[in-house]
């Protein structure tokens, strides 16, 4: 295989060796040159030694398999690989930055750049999400905080939905991070995306507390405790932590994968929505005496603890809907025919999340010197029509939250909210045509146009009747 | 390059041809035929003739069970197979025998091979089921890819040195990697009596430049075929498993 010396100054198929950045016990990882290519690169060449372990041409393998077909700006850009028979490497984008691991030498962290971190690990899990890709191995070293946002590197454990899972024939060994690693994948299952969110609420743990949400265990045994004991709560060791932040941590370390977040989308949208996370009361520890006997006999399986996975319930509908409604006039028919439309969404999926959006007119709220009196108690007015509107829903506290906003441009207002919060289907009104509408352009046909998700257009059948005559319509 | 791989076409004419569409659209530069033309089906001349045609244009072929069956009889077959091909056997002409006759049981072709059932003693039709299967398949063989068919099911196994190889299904129409460091099994599904629950016609895309291979699924008339192994007087369960693809 390879006879050539790694060294400064050393060239691999036009990439040159410029300086060694670091050496895992998988790889070691060169800062390279490559005149084809401006943008500065490094080079990871696995460490294959005749009799090595096979972990790490499994890891290489995986790496480039998985790496080579993702892309944005939340991982490092892939640029080539080498032949396995002459020098293996993969040459992929250099990113610049602080790891969070860096960050964990000053935790525990003030919460707000706990919420910052978390918010854009999380941006990060949804696009390589979406793009079928679980990390599987979320780790502060593995998280770099460029200025372009958050970018997630090595990907020598992850798992593309849609390929062979090279990995399982070297299951013998638990693969993952001790100290981060989800109860299911200490299970050997690597499918579930959401196993990435409990790594985050792990990191979260960590840079909120200080401590380590699970030590850092060595054995299978100790691996599996976290299938029965949690941590303790993060308030208990730190109260400067607040309650909203506690209940995003311990939802994204729930054992069972049905009470845990289903979707990195809704982790970030109540890290960017605090108000709006539902605080519970913290849990009693469990009765008394006779109870912790009883649970000592109580062998639960450990497949039934984890629960169902996430991924299965996505194909039955999005994860957060957006139902942007008009109430500027009160109730009507059309804000009903929304009502009915986003009560089908919502439903299809018994663990989506559901967003109402209002938005208040900016020249609506008037004279500068009085809009701060009035202009609270419009938007106050519209937040108690926007909750009356939603009332027949009946979706608990932790599904729906509550959004006035104020904008000149309707339009503009729902598709900033959309791409803030990871919005996956919009539901929105469109109203009859009239000359005024033609003249300004409709706020759905605009959402139509530019949502980065499927949008729901609502109208009122009669609606145009009634707009060209109401001497036409039926009597 | 793109080689288009068929297999287990089993004398489904409308199956065959929905394939060669796609296939011509694919732009496939080579066409490599894993074996059992005919059997099952009710169109074993129309297809041993349209292989003929393809193999004086370059294409590799290959023997399968049922090509070698309706030449010597159905020795070893379930009942179902057996009346099929003393159907087929009876509808073959003279020259369509000396074709089939003349095909070899596996080819080779720089580091792939090319067989009907398991590079494991071609001929004694095993079938690649299995990661024991694969492993006992890439024993007895020193290519890096064997391309097989006779299960009507699309695998493939991924083998690294040593260890049990891993199995995985490969999704409709999305390219599989075969990595560098494995030696791989592909088994390709049968372009006209699919097994996998999916009664859409099945041939693989192998691109040698990307290594990868690509399950590709071609719907095509079933109604048609099916009507047309009942008249022909065929075991009407034939046309059934078709509509299931089982």
């Amino acid at each position: 295989m390879r006879t050539q010396r790694l060294e400064a100054g050393a060239e691999i198929d036009g990439f040159r060796l410029v300086e060694r950045l670091g050496k895992g016990g998988m790889a070691s990882v060169w800062r390279t040159e490559h005149p084809d290519h401006t943008l500065p690169l490094v080079l990871k060449i696995p460490l294959l030694d005749p009799g090595e372990d096979v972990s790490v041409i499994i890891g290489y393998e995986t790496e480039e398999m998985v790496l080579k077909r993702l892309s944005g700006p939340h991982v490092p850009r892939f640029i080539a690989s080498g032949d396995l028979a002459r020098t293996p490497y993969i040459a992929m984008e250099f990113v610049a930055g602080e790891s969070v691991a860096d960050r964990l030498a000053g935790a525990p962290l003030q919460h707000d750049a706990v919420a910052a971190i978390a918010a854009g690990i999380a941006r990060a899990l949804v696009s390589i999400h979406r793009q079928k890709v679980a990390h599987l191995d979320l780790k502060p070293e593995n998280v770099i905080l460029n200025p372009r946002g958050t970018v997630l590197i090595d990907f020598g454990l992850a798992r593309h939905a849609e390929l062979p899972d090279l990995l399982t024939e070297d299951m013998n060994v638990i693969k993952g991070s001790p100290a981060y690693m989800a109860p299911e994948q200490v299970l050997g299952i690597r499918s579930d995306p959401a196993s990435d969110i409990f790594a985050l609420g792990s990191i979260l743990y960590q840079l909120a507390t200080g401590e380590e949400p699970f030590g850092r265990p060595t054995t299978t045994a100790g691996m599996r405790r976290r299938l029965y004991h949690a941590p303790p709560p993060p308030r208990s060791l730190n109260g400067n932590v607040p309650r909203w932040l506690q209940a995003v941590i311990v939802k994204c370390m729930e054992v069972d994968r049905g009470r845990r977040y289903a979707d990195a989308a809704e982790v970030l949208f109540d890290l960017t929505h605090p108000d709006q996370v539902p605080v519970a009361a913290p849990a009693k520890p469990k009765g008394g005496w006779l109870d912790r006997l009883a649970g000592l006999f109580a062998r639960p399986d450990d497949r039934a603890l984890i629960g169902r996975s996430a991924a299965s319930r996505g194909a039955f509908g999005p994860t957060i809907v957006l139902a942007a409604v008009d109430l500027a006039t009160g109730a009507e028919p059309l804000a009903a025919a929304v009502l009915a439309e986003t009560a089908r969404l919502v439903s299809s999926r018994p663990d989506s999340r559901l967003a109402c959006l209002s938005v208040l007119k900016g020249e609506a709220l008037g004279l500068p010197e009085v809009a701060d009196e009035a202009g609270r108690s419009l938007f106050v007015e519209r937040l108690v029509t926007l909750k009356h509107w939603a009332r027949p829903l009946d979706l608990p506290e932790e599904r729906i939250s509550f959004h006035v906003i104020e904008a000149t441009d309707p339009a503009d207002a729902i598709l900033a909210f959309c791409e803030h919060n990871e919005v996956g289907h919009i539901v929105v009104g469109a109203r009859g045509s009239s000359a005024l509408r033609r003249h300004l352009g409709s706020v759905s046909a605009k959402v139509v146009a530019e949502a980065p998700c499927s949008v729901s257009v609502v109208r009122v059948k009669n609606a145009a009747a009634d707009n060209a005559g109401a001497d036409r319509a039926p009597r | 390059m793109l080689t288009a791989i068929l297999t287990d076409i089993h004398a489904n004419r409308e199956a065959f041809d929905a394939v060669m569409k796609a296939v011509a659209a694919s732009g496939a530069a080579r066409i490599v035929l894993l074996g059992d033309l005919v059997g099952y089906g009710p169109d074993p001349g129309y297809i041993v003739e349209r292989a003929a045609e393809l193999a004086a244009r370059g294409a590799l072929m290959i023997r399968g069970n049922h090509d070698d069956a309706a030449l010597t009889g159905p020795a070893g077959m379930s009942e179902l197979a057996r009346d099929a091909i003393l159907w087929t056997s009876e509808q073959l002409a003279q020259d369509h025998r000396d074709f089939l006759r003349g095909l070899p049981l596996s080819a080779e072709d720089g580091a792939l091979l090319f067989v009907h059932d398991s590079a494991d003693q071609p001929g004694r039709w095993h079938y690649v089921h299995d990661v024991e299967a694969a492993s006992r398949c890439l024993a007895a063989s020193t290519a890096r890819t064997v391309f097989c068919g006779h299960t009507h099911v699309p695998l493939i196994f991924y083998a690294l040195r040593g260890n049990t190889p891993v199995r995985f299904a490969p999704l409709d129409g999305v390219a599989a990697p075969l990595p560098a460091a494995r030696r791989h099994v592909v088994v390709v599904g049968s372009v006209g009596q699919p097994r996998d629950g999916n009664p859409a016609a099945c041939f693989a895309l192998f691109d040698d430049d990307a290594a990868e291979v690509t399950m590709v699924r071609v719907p095509y008339d079933v109604e048609r075929t099916a009507a047309r192994i009942e008249a022909a007087g065929l075991p009407p369960w034939l046309g059934m498993r078709l509509r299931i693809g089982r």
